[in-house]
């Protein structure tokens, strides 16, 4: 899969809070988030239709629809997943996946506040807290909150900028995954994980401990030049779905 | 509004409301993906896409299992349903989704997959109640297709999530809850019941199966809730005249294996299946009936997976046959969860001229059958 070169771009992740961005060539047109994580289901279709109205576009002038795949909390990762397979179907455009970690650690690089339309950090007051953009060939961790007291984490490696025109990226390494905070490498942290267990992670600033993974990041990858970071449209649960086979069940051998 | 009379529904003036809508309806309540296509009463599509399977080495419906399903499931299902009903989704009048009552997880893949279809193509959303889309599925009867349900018409409703008797003043304004189970569903009593004696999953069929080679007056198991002091009598009706309870059934079933299992004996499953299934067909019969006659309903409808159960169709035929009960079955496929009894209700609601729901809707797991569409 190729990423996506122009056009405009609906993108949404719902893999922790929820967010809803609409870009051009990488330049937000309109966004919308929440940091809540339990109401994804009623708000997040009515957001996507507000952002699309304030973006002044509607479906069949996208290019396509970004989503984030998580790694999350299952029910709500799902109302986001299920919002833009039907919105895409109906719309024929295509759908892709993104690994909502990528997100944090494109932030992380960049150090572009989501939502900041000029993708310039010094223009943000919230600046000053931040750690500064992680150096070419430094390698970090994004984490984001898996509950049951685990994170989802993923290991990436800073890269500079191909040029004038380009941006810093962020390469994966490792992962996503999860564990416990303890077990995690040694690396400087961002993302509400960090935020979770400082005891265990080293977060690269206060600011950065309390990032969510965020729709814009997820539409600027896409529309990123370079090597693909799109992926299958499903979720990455990481963890099976718990259910145990109950003791009852048991073939009996007694004849009937 | 009032009750539906035999005329077709009014309409307000200068109001057009198509006579025979057309609706998409989605179903994610349980472990079934369904989606249905109907024209009023028409049946176009009824495609449905279950996780049975994967639930089978668990014994029961694992809700994160049937919530993954419903998500893989929603697009193929989608696809099917518009090539076999041969239309596009530009085309629908409306669009309805199974809001509640469910499994919380399972509903909100196909709420939220329902809002994205309405919002990107710009229909109204309809969210509506299972319980009462499993009535909405007596219009759709090929053999005689109707446009209203009769006059005091009842419903009895028994799958593995849910058991109720209905009573249906109007599909689209009032319907009335007069019984349930207070514990157990009783395909969930199947379930549990085919667990111990270790016949496989689900349990309705299993047991229908072992049943059929035993003995049903082996056990006398009990008949829950049917105590005087629970059930009172017609002029001063007891709390629990009219509600079932399977824990204590379950009990028994239990008990009596252990009995023989600890004397070293072989456990007569045959007999204890056969047993257990009259139980509860002769509890669910009897009440459902008594019910209906004390409620003057004269048409009773048949819903939910368990209403395959030959027993439970046989019993129930004679009892409404003995109570001057007109009783209507639907194919089983109208029977088990699908996406068509949605839209078959979605188009009533549409034709009625009911107000669509707002894309705020949320999923409600334990929604009240007088919530009709929300
Ligand atoms: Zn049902």
């Amino acid at each position: 899969m190729k990423n996506y070169h122009g056009g405009v771009i609906l993108a949404i992740d719902s893999s922790a809070g929820a967010s809803v961005a609409v870009l051009d060539q990488g330049r937000v047109l309109a966004q919308w988030r929440t940091s809540e994580t339990t109401d994804h289901a009623e708000v997040l279709a009515a957001a996507v239709a507000e952002t699309m109205r304030q973006a002044g576009v509607d479906g069949g002038g996208l290019g396509g629809v970004v989503v984030g795949v998580g790694p999350g909390p299952f029910t709500g990762l799902r109302v986001g997943l299920a919002l833009a397979h039907a919105l895409a179907e109906v719309w024929q455009v295509p759908l892709h996946g993104l690994c909502s970690l990528d997100s944090l650690a494109h932030r992380a690089v960049t150090q572009s506040p989501a939502g900041d339309p000029a993708g310039d950090s010094a223009s943000d007051p919230a600046g000053d807290h931040l750690g500064g953009p992680v150096e070419a060939g430094v390698e970090f961790l994004a984490v984001s909150d898996a509950r049951r007291r685990e994170v989802y984490w993923a290991r990436y490696r800073s890269r500079a900028a191909a040029g004038p025109d380009h941006a810093a990226s962020a390469e994966l390494v490792d992962g996503p995954h999860v564990s416990a905070a303890s077990e995690l490498p040694d690396l400087p942290a961002v993302g509400i994980g960090a935020g979770l267990y400082p005891e265990a992670l080293k977060a690269r600033s206060a600011m950065e401990a309390s990032w969510l993974p965020d729709a814009v990041e997820l539409g600027q990858i896409a529309q990123t030049p370079g090597p693909a970071r799109l992926r299958e449209p499903l979720p990455l649960y990481l963890r099976e779905s718990d259910a145990k086979v109950p003791a009852q069940v048991r073939p009996r051998t007694a004849a009937s | 509004m009032t009750a539906l009379s035999t005329l077709p529904t009014p309409r307000k003036s200068g109001q057009s409301l198509p006579q025979a809508p057309l609706v998409l309806g989605i179903e994610t309540s349980c472990d079934e993906t369904g989606i249905g296509i109907v024209r009023g009463t028409e049946l176009l599509a009824n495609t449905v896409s279950s996780s049975m399977e994967e639930h089978a080495r668990f014994g029961g419906v694992i809700p994160e299992i049937a919530a993954r399903a419903h998500l893989e499931a929603f697009v193929p299902t989608l696809r099917q349903a518009l090539d076999t009903a041969g239309i596009q989704l530009k085309d629908v009048d409306a669009i309805a989704v199974t809001a509640g009552p469910g499994l919380a997880g399972a509903l909100m893949v196909g709420l939220s997959a329902a809002k994205g279809l309405a919002l990107a193509a710009g229909k109204p959303l309809y969210g509506v109640n299972h319980l009462v889309a499993h009535v909405g599925v007596g219009l759709l009867e090929s053999s005689s297709p109707m446009t209203e349900l009769p006059e005091n018409t009842g419903a009895l409703l028994v799958s593995g999530g849910h058991t109720e008797i209905l009573r249906v003043v109007s599909l689209t304004s009032q319907v009335q809850l007069l019984g349930s189970t207070i514990d157990d569903a009783a395909g969930e009593a199947f379930d549990k019941t085919a667990r111990l004696l270790g016949l496989g999953y689900p349990g309705g069929p299993a047991i229908a199966a072992a049943a059929a080679h035993g003995d049903p007056t082996a056990f006398r198991f009990p008949r829950g809730l049917t105590m005087p002091k629970f059930e009172g009598s017609a002029q001063a009706p007891g709390k629990h005249r009219h509600n079932w309870s399977f824990s204590g059934l379950k009990t028994a079933v239990a008990r009596a294996v252990e009995q023989f299992e600890s004397a070293g004996l072989e456990v007569p499953v045959h007999d204890i299946a056969a047993s257990f299934q009259e139980a509860v067909v002769d509890v669910l019969t009897s009440k459902a009936v008594r019910a209906a006659r004390e409620h003057g309903i004269h048409t009773l409808l048949l819903g939910g997976g368990v209403a395959a159960n030959q027993r439970l169709r046989e019993l129930l035929t004679e009892r409404c046959a003995a109570a001057e009960i007109e009783l209507r079955i639907p194919p089983v496929s109208l029977c088990t969860d699908n996406g068509a009894m949605v839209a078959a209700l979605g188009a009533q609601l549409v034709a009625a001229g009911v107000e669509p729901s707002g894309m705020e809707i949320p999923a409600d797991s334990s929604q009240p059958v007088q919530r009709i569409s929300v």
